[in-house]
């Protein structure tokens, strides 16, 4: 899909903003600070209803304005898509496709598809547990909206478990009883976004790998590959084994995938765990705590990667998005915001031809010289709360 | 900011549930205009919920005496009880008209994160009422939501040994709707109680 007009009103720094693109390669250049990077997050928030950049919507709405409107109007399979969106700090915010009102904003979810790269990134390396989860989910949700319910059902019922818990210590009559009643809630609906989360991992390693060794330009020297593996708490070794148990190691193999055998190893985890959750007032089990662990060659890219290679880690996870999504037919939008400058010759070149090649990216860059020249397209000068086609 | 009894006004309205800050402002100014005898009417209808309003003693329902309209009410049956989450649930069923029996209000459902267990609710009450063996059939309709399901869930558990049947209210697509404008969590639920059809 791509992109033909995005139309911005008090969003971020810009007051107004009307630009019209075509498929291909679009760079916006401008000094820092002048607002490139706050029009691809824009249009990264139709396809995440988030920012790459912060937590809450708030900080998206123009100081001093009462909402931000972000209008685009995308090519998708040659049917033109409109996709209208009023952010509000306050209210609930509004979403049209098309002109009719979305019930729920979040059924946009899926529609708009981009893969953005950004400086940020490099924290799905370096940074912690929770970095990797939401690029999970991110990309679970676009490839099968109905999971944005699940995560949040997920998040409610964590919720509940982990009041209970702390009110239990000072247990007061029935509280354990109903414990086990939130243990199922919390393991079936745990269950489901497991599930969603290891076919996911399942699907994308290769085309994470594949980036990987295309970047690093490295061939298919088994030490310096990079891998992906999902470690779920749930389905971790025994944390507690009884001495002389036989050795229960679910990670190896008879792993269970099913909805079902998730949901009951959820369960079972949560009352091998319950006294020490007790304890600590905290649920300790569940795709809450699960990690997507990064390796590189047969150690954790996590600590053991150079700088560079954790550049690398991190575009080789969007670029593998971008194969996984391109490779279920609609193809991303890609987006680089302010990437080529913290690339070497090498990384810059493999991504310039990747990018050349996608039916639409949209680039930032602070310098003209720091985007390849190959890639010829549109470009924009951002400068004073405008932006103008150059050449 | 108004002077004095506008502003007392604005904010005691402001107070309750779904009015924010301008519903509470133009309630206010309403009222302001309204004649003298409406405004003493509504006063005197605050004054007797008050003072006057008792909940029944058997279902927990808002009454006017010691038992409410239902519980009161000879032909409904004795055998069978709903139980719900708030007095606003029985309105709701009785508009359809389909349900004789008795109901018992709960007052609210389990909800952790608002610090109401088990014990918070009128579960108490609830087991005296079964105790005498009469009910055979205690139906759930609590909420389709987390607490209610929990709540619910364990409903069902405390009453597990007393013989009655248990049942929960079916969750499925509305009547009248169009099945492409469910969400998938109703049409999940829906296909899981399919019933089978009779030639």
């Amino acid at each position: 899909m791509h992109l033909r007009q995005l139309v911005l009103h008090d969003f971020r720094s810009w007051v107004t903003a009307d630009l019209a693109l075509q498929p291909g390669p679009a760079v916006f250049v401008g000094p820092n600070g002048q607002g490139k990077t706050n029009l691809v997050e824009a249009v990264g928030y139709l396809a995440t209803l988030g920012s790459h950049r912060v937590a809450t919507d708030a900080p998206l709405v123009r100081q001093g304005a009462g909402q931000a409107i972000v209008r685009a109007r995308f090519a998708r399979d040659d049917r033109e898509l409109l996709v209208e969106c009023e952010i509000s700090p306050v209210k609930a915010n509004r979403v049209r496709v098309n002109r009719a009102p979305l019930p729920r904003p979040r059924e946009l979810l899926g529609l708009v598809r981009t893969v953005l790269f950004a400086p940020e990134d490099l924290a799905l390396v370096r940074g912690d547990p929770s970095e990797r989860r939401r690029f999970l989910d991110e990309l679970l949700v676009t490839r099968a909206p109905r999971y944005a319910g699940v995560r949040q059902d997920y998040d409610r019922v964590l919720k509940q478990r982990n009041a209970l818990l702390k009110t239990a210590r000072h247990a007061r009559g029935d509280a354990l009883r109903t414990l086990d009643i939130w243990d199922a809630h919390v393991a079936r609906v745990g269950g489901e976004l497991l599930a969603g989360r290891l076919a996911l991992v399942a699907a994308l390693a290769p085309y994470v790998s594949a980036a990987y060794a295309a970047i690093a330009g490295t061939g298919s020297a088994a030490e310096e590959a990079a891998g992906i593996t999902y470690e779920s708490s749930a389905l971790r070794p025994d944390p507690y084994p009884i001495q002389g148990a036989p050795d229960s190691n679910l990670s190896t193999q008879g792993r269970p995938e099913s909805v079902a055998e998730l949901t009951e190893a959820i369960a079972e985890a949560l009352l091998r765990v319950r006294g020490d959750e007790l304890d600590r007032g905290i649920t300790l089990v569940g795709p809450h705590r699960d990690e997507l662990r990064l390796r590189l060659g047969g150690s954790a890219a996590k600590g053991y990667a150079s700088h560079g290679e954790s550049w690398s880690f991190a575009l080789a996870l969007k670029l593998g998005a971008y194969d996984l999504l391109r490779a279920d037919g609609v193809e991303p939008i890609l987006i680089l915001d302010d990437v080529f400058a913290e690339l070497d010759t090498r990384r810059r070149a493999h991504l310039s031809t990747i990018a050349a090649a996608a039916e639409q990216t949209l680039i930032t860059a602070a310098v003209s010289e720091d985007v390849p020249a190959s890639l010829s397209g549109m470009r924009f000068q951002v400068a004073d709360g405008e932006v103008h086609p150059i050449g | 900011m108004y002077e004095g009894a506008v502003q007392d006004l604005i904010d005691e309205l402001g107070r309750l549930p779904g009015v924010g800050p301008k519903s509470a402002q133009r309630i206010a100014f309403f009222i302001l205009g309204s004649e003298a005898t409406d405004i003493s009417r509504l006063a005197a209808a605050l004054h007797r919920v008050r003072d006057e309003v008792r909940f029944c003693t058997i279902c927990g329902n808002v009454a006017e005496a010691q038992l409410c309209k239902i519980c009161r009410d000879p032909r409904r049956a004795l055998d069978v009880i709903c139980v719900v989450e708030e007095p606003k649930d029985v309105v709701a069923i009785e508009r359809t008209r389909e349900f004789r029996g008795r109901y018992h209000i709960l007052g609210g459902a389990i909800s952790p994160i608002d610090g109401i267990g088990p014990e918070d609710l009128r579960i108490r009450e609830l087991m005296a009422r079964l105790a005498d063996g009469e009910i055979t059939e205690l139906i759930l309709a609590t909420d389709p939501n987390f607490e209610g399901e929990a709540t619910a869930t364990y409903l069902a558990r405390c009453v597990a040994s007393m013989g009655m049947t248990v049942t929960r209210l079916a969750s499925g697509l509305p009547v009248g709707g169009d099945l492409e404008y469910a969400d998938e969590v109703t049409l999940g639920r829906a296909f899981e109680g399919r019933r089978r059809v009779t030639a």
